[in-house]
């Protein structure tokens, strides 16, 4: 009995698998990327299951070989090979090509669905929300984001390697079944509509340039020199302040010449049209391989020049 | 400043050294790493209102595969300290954090290159079959991302306030608010990044929708998640690709995506 319990993983056991895996990234080396650190989540179980130095050797040096995905998306990975090492640690026949090959196999699919989920959905949408109530002096900003995130963060990490433990060699199946490939795309859905309103939200564009300057007349303007020589006169009366007011409220102008900038002129055209034509050139340079950085450098001149010459502000 | 602000400081900048590579606790990102500082130095709504902005920048900056992204943590950190501690301007802190980004991804690189040795260490230590050292060798390797930041940090807290202020005051105004007006454009760069991992034709119809409801300014952005989900879930019901049992009929428009947005339209 004792020796049955030897290769059996408890709840504890998997609970210090768990912790560990969030360390995954902490050696990421560019020839073999997360090795180091997949032993490292590895190494709880990997203990308990071998104890002659000879089978320490080999179990490390198995783990050790190359491995790359989503940090989030090891979890489900791990489970499955903790499976799959307790197996092959109470005598099943499991080489290491097995092992190596169900890691290899699940872990570029898996990274495929991470990266738009928590990169390109949870992440923006919440820190765009919690940067917007930051922006108002909010606290509320930084501690939502924070909480929310590593709660769900967690909860993914535990459940998922608790599912990939369970299911064993099944979760190859499953998670190339319908259910990731749903909950991918119901993110980007998600995640494009939001972006699509902060795009002309949040992008701050502004053209002051003067397009035209037109004088109104005067009986378009409402007549503040009234105003103001009743109030010099001491017979400024509320009536007459009201009917300032409702002057404005039915459309007088209250400048006596009308500027139109170019701000303007696009605004009338469409609201948040040079956000938006900012952004598809963007996505358009991205796809042709144009890196961020080159990106951002150019619209640092760009902003720059135009704020020079007065086109932008 | 007292010694235990300039700790404090030192301390959350490892933390976002740390978290740089890890990616987990997110201490490396501006909105977190920003208004850390600004407690510790005792500026905390400058660093958070530096945060919000920095964080709307670094929507898209994001590490996939093998590609490192323009750097978070010593960005927010280094702009967090010079605005917070040496009373740069928020703008400023912005227009500063761009090339800190580069640096701080060019020392990341270094590092992560660095490991590589530390991988062959390891793979001798696991020929002796020693779980320890390869442990060691792991966390160490976490130590140098985290100094990769606390050592740029306390570098820039220890240089006299004078300097910095009076490098800041030689920039001439054009520039700065040049640099004001770009910071505000380049948050597109993020969307971009973004949009162009996620994007599929039939996605971009909800970008559009996105588009022509954010001119709504009464919907506020819990409104929109709602709208946001509700669409998700519509879509998962009716795709045809995740109702195939519902009929071929569906999936004979399937061929080009280009027709199906016309169709729509």
């Amino acid at each position: 009995m004792a020796e049955e319990n030897k290769f059996k993983l408890t709840k504890r056991d998997r609970l210090s698998v768990f912790w560990r895996s969030q360390f995954l990234q902490a050696s990421w080396n560019f020839e073999r990327m997360q090795n180091i650190g997949w032993a490292y989540a590895m190494i709880p179980a990997l203990k308990k299951m071998y104890t002659t130095k000879e089978d320490r050797s080999l179990a490390l040096k198995r783990h050790l070989e190359f491995f790359n995905t989503h940090p989030y998306l090891a979890a489900p990975v791990l489970g499955v090979t903790l499976t799959l090492e307790e197996q092959k640690a109470s005598g099943q026949e499991i080489d290491n090509a097995a092992i190596q090959g169900v890691k290899i196999g699940m872990m570029g699919p898996l990274a495929g669905v991470g990266d738009p989920i928590f990169w390109g959905t949870i992440r923006p949408v919440l820190g765009a929300f919690a940067a917007s109530l930051a922006l108002s002096e909010s606290w509320l900003g930084p501690i939502i984001f924070f909480l929310a995130w590593n709660i769900i963060r967690m909860a993914f990490l535990w459940y998922s390697q608790e599912l990939g433990y369970v299911q064993g060699g099944n979760i190859t199946q499953n998670l190339a079944g319908g259910l990731m490939q749903k909950l991918t795309q119901g993110a980007s859905v998600l995640g494009m509509f939001i972006l699509g309103v902060l795009v002309p939200r949040w992008t701050s564009m502004h053209f002051p340039l003067v397009m035209s300057r037109v004088d109104v007349p005067a009986d378009e303007m409402v007549n503040f020199g009234a105003v103001a020589e009743a109030a010099n006169e001491g017979i400024l009366s509320g009536d007459m302040l009201r009917g300032v007011v409702q002057e404005i409220q039915s459309g007088l102008s209250i400048a006596p010449v009308e500027v139109t900038t170019l701000q303007n002129t696009l605004d009338e055209l469409l609201p948040g049209i040079a956000p938006l034509i900012l952004t598809l050139v963007c996505v358009w340079l991205l796809r042709k391989k144009v890196s961020p950085i080159t990106i951002i450098a150019g619209l640092f001149v760009l902003g720059t020049l135009g704020y020079v010459v007065g086109l932008l502000g | 400043m007292d010694i235990i602000s300039i700790v404090l400081v030192v301390f959350v900048a490892f933390l976002a050294g740390m978290e740089g590579i890890l990616d987990q606790f997110q201490f490396h990102q501006p909105i977190v790493a920003c208004t850390l500082i600004g407690l510790a130095t005792g500026n905390p709504t400058q660093g958070l209102l530096l945060g919000g902005t920095l964080q709307l920048i670094a929507l898209g900056w994001m590490n996939i595969g093998a590609a490192v992204a323009p750097d978070a943590a010593l960005a927010s950190v280094a702009s967090a300290i010079l605005v917070t501690y040496h009373g740069a301007g928020v703008s400023e802190g912005i227009a500063l954090a761009i090339p800190l980004a580069i640096a701080g991804q060019v020392l990341t690189i270094f590092v992560r290159t660095l490991t590589v040795a530390i991988a062959h260490a390891a793979d001798r230590k696991a020929t002796e079959g020693s779980f320890r050292a390869v442990e060691f060798y792991h966390i160490g390797a976490l130590m140098i991302q985290g100094l990769r930041i606390a050592i740029p940090a306390a570098i820039i807290l220890a240089v006299s306030p004078e300097l910095v202020t009076n490098a800041l005051n030689a920039i001439p105004g054009w520039l700065t608010g040049g640099l004001a007006v770009a910071g505000g454009m380049i948050v597109a760069v993020g969307y971009a990044m973004v949009i162009n991992m996620m994007a599929t034709p039939k996605l971009w119809l909800f970008f559009a929708l996105g588009f022509a409801l954010s001119a709504i300014g009464e919907l506020n952005l819990i409104a929109m998640g709602i709208i946001g989900v509700v669409l998700a879930l519509l879509y998962l019901q009716f795709a045809p690709e995740f109702n195939q049992g519902g009929g071929g009929g569906g999936n004979s428009s399937g061929g080009d995506p280009l027709d199906d947005i016309l169709n729509d339209y």
